[in-house]
């Protein structure tokens, strides 16, 4: 929970704003935004090491927009953004992989994909065997281990 | 400073080599002690098994030893590196996290010199090595399919992965073009192995597995040479190789779990650190006798890095691949592994196919790529693209040069205030067309199996797992760091077992072929016992 303390009230509201940016909800798939609450939630909640790194990113976001992103027309708000990604090298990458890390393993957002809502371990997963046969090419070709 | 009561043989580091030659020693009942500077990992801890697998490939489970900076981690500068090195330390190192993908060198990849007229011959050769390789597979659990025509005879105890959703659409594209292809010998166990778990798709074997089913020497070697008697000491940092006034290793000196000094004598030193940690122990290991490093007269240690450079390209396709729900790799192709001089290069690669990835991979990726927009059309890409992934990997043969090294980081050290290695290495001419010539046999693959939207990492930046020839062995004491047998010419009693003794380093994943001679090594050590230092 020390990540929620280590953003300004302003950076949290450029996190959301550039996050709906990045993932707005989406009626056709009924999904969230990376805007939503809970989803802004894990990613203050979850911060830790990206911490700094995110800080940095917003903060350059916040010179490029010189005011509150959400107070930018769609033009303006669009062409920082294009801006941001262009220059705002490791730190702006971070950022997105923090918004993504996090809107992706959303229970709405994984059961929209169809995918189950549960770690790996300790269930796995089912694989089919596939059609053997499909190797009776390659042994039939001549090919041989090159000799020393 | 403390000292401790004395042991026969010392062994630095308990990851694939140290573990092996620890196992095959200790049928001497000599007292082996093996010292490593992280601890016993804990299977419960693994990604695996939360719900935030994924996002801790990016944080503590990052493959980069810089990135995850956990406490056993020593900083690498990589900086002067189109290629990263990755790694993993604890107990079983890099086996801990790896894709358990299983190839042998091949029988000409140690005649370079005389087949192609490039780097040097192995003072070894792979039928010295076959006994080895056989009695690895076993102790390390291998599933394949023996009678690949294109590669060295195996006989893997256990049968193949399946092919799963993505096998097929390689290797329909493969057939297509005409070009060979066979599921990968691999240590992930597909049945229930010598105690462990078969495998269950867990997705993601590179950082560690938590069925157990994916071979690490944790859960393979280490269990058996501590049965047997061998001791494993964890969170012990060795600074450095002490010599005595006859020239011979005395012992080490080491930082404990509590941070204090110790001195471990012992008859014989073995190091297993890998092309990295080796290079970087023996250059820390200076004395009046030894003033550029130990085992250094050559000059050659930390010198002729090789990294296999990785050429990857990857696309998507209509059909849905595995994704996360497979281990990564199941299929490789030697196809382009021999010298075709036609094709403008010398030497070869080999080819490993990922089946796919998760979610948020996918997504942090393709972002990275610009094939995943922001706004509005995100959803509908970003459900084009996952679960579709198929990739290639041309895993290029690296040939040494002096150049490429490993050397001692003037400002940067690790927690224990130990200088830590710098890197500087180039990507040859030779491998750059190597990796050209690999991609655009890539997208004729990718564009055969349907593919679109197809990206490249040429090379993958992160990629640097394979650490190998900055150590390397020879019969001339000019020309080589160890002789034929893993001794050193200068200290008789100092042993190297991993990575860094590669002469070369053919176009295959390489763990397979470090274990086995560090097993080629023991056993040589143990012939040689009555006259071990002459």
């Amino acid at each position: 929970m020390l990540a929620i303390f280590e953003l300004t009230s302003a950076q949290r509201d450029d996190l959301r704003t550039v996050a709906a940016m990045i993932i707005p909800a989406s009626d056709e798939y009924k999904v969230p935004g990376a805007d939503d609450p809970a989803v802004q939630a894990d990613m203050l909640a979850t911060l830790g090491r990206d911490t700094a790194l995110v800080a940095q990113a917003l903060d350059h976001l916040a010179r490029l927009a010189s005011r509150p992103l959400a107070e930018l027309d769609t033009a303006r708000r669009d062409a920082v953004a294009t801006e941001f990604r262009a220059t705002g090298g490791a730190a702006a990458a971070t950022l997105v992989r923090v918004v993504l890390q996090c809107y992706y393993r959303d229970d709405r957002v994984l059961r929209s994909l169809g995918l189950e809502l549960r770690a790996p371990f300790p269930k796995g997963y089912t694989l089919e065997h596939g059609d053997w046969a499909l190797l009776d090419p390659v042994k039939a070709r001549s090919g041989k281990l090159r000799r020393a | 400073m403390n000292k401790n009561d004395p042991v026969d043989v010392l062994i630095i580091g308990a990851g694939a080599s140290g573990a092996a030659v620890a196992w095959s020693l200790a049928e001497t009942k000599m007292h082996i002690l093996c010292l490593d500077q992280g601890g016993w990992m804990k299977p419960s801890e693994y990604p695996s098994t939360g719900r935030d697998w994924e996002a801790k490939f990016y944080g503590e489970w990052s493959t980069s030893p810089n990135i995850r900076g956990r406490p056993e981690d020593y900083p690498i500068n990589d900086d002067n590196s189109p290629i990263k090195v990755v790694n993993f330390n604890g107990v079983g190192g890099s086996t801990v996290m790896y894709t358990a993908h299983w190839p042998r060198l091949h029988p000409s990849d140690f005649k370079v010199k005389t087949l192609d007229g490039v780097a040097d011959d192995w003072p070894i050769d792979y039928d010295a090595l076959t006994p080895f390789f056989e009695e690895n597979d076993r102790m390390m659990g291998v599933s394949g399919l023996s009678g690949d025509p294109l590669s060295p005879l195996t006989h893997p105890p256990m049968p193949p992965q399946p092919l799963g959703l993505s096998g097929p659409l390689i290797g329909k594209a493969m057939n297509k073009l005409g070009w060979h292809w066979w599921p990968s010998d691999t240590t992930v166990a597909t049945m229930d192995y010598e105690g462990r778990a078969r495998c269950i798709n867990l997705g993601h074997c590179t950082p560690a597995c938590a069925q157990g089913a994916k071979a690490s020497t944790d859960i393979t070697y280490w269990p058996q040479a501590v049965r047997a008697g061998v001791e494993l000491k964890t969170h012990c940092r060795v600074r450095e190789i002490l010599t005595n006034e006859h020239g011979m290793a005395s012992g080490v000196v080491y930082y404990d779990q509590d941070g204090v000094e110790q001195f471990q004598p012992a008859e014989v030193v073995i190091i297993a650190c890998n092309g990295v940690g080796t290079p970087r122990l023996l250059l820390n290991s200076v004395s009046g006798r030894f003033p550029n490093g130990l085992a250094n007269s050559s000059g050659l240690v930390g010198k002729n890095l090789m990294f296999h450079p990785y050429a990857q390209i990857y696309g998507f396709v209509k059909e849905p691949t595995d994704s996360n729900r497979a281990p990564p790799t199941c299929l490789w192709s030697k196809e382009f592994y021999d010298t075709d001089l036609s094709r403008g290069f010398v030497r070869g690669y080999g080819i490993q196919f990922g089946r796919g990835a998760g979610p948020v991979f996918e997504a942090v990726a393709s972002e990275q790529k610009g094939i995943l927009p922001w706004g509005e059309d995100h959803h509908r890409v970003f459900r084009k693209l996952n679960g579709h992934r198929l990739a290639v990997s041309a895993i290029c043969e690296d040939l040494p040069e002096e150049h490429n090294r490993v050397t001692l980081d003037p400002v940067l050290k690790d927690s224990h205030g130990i200088p830590a290695p710098k890197i500087d290495y180039t990507i040859s001419e030779n491998s750059r067309k190597m990796m050209e010539h690999g991609l655009a046999r890539g997208r004729e693959i990718l564009e055969a199996a349907g593919a679109t939207d197809i990206c490249i990492n040429n090379p993958i930046p992160w990629g640097g797992w394979h650490l190998l020839g900055t150590a390397r062995m020879g019969t001339d004491p000019a020309r080589s760091v160890v002789n034929e047998w893993g001794r050193s010419h200068d200290v008789k009693n100092l042993f190297i077992v991993d990575g860094s003794v590669f002469v070369t380093s053919g176009g295959v994943n390489p763990t397979s072929t470090i274990q086995a001679i560090a097993l080629y090594v023991a056993d040589q050590m143990k012939q040689r016992l009555a006259n071990l230092f002459d």
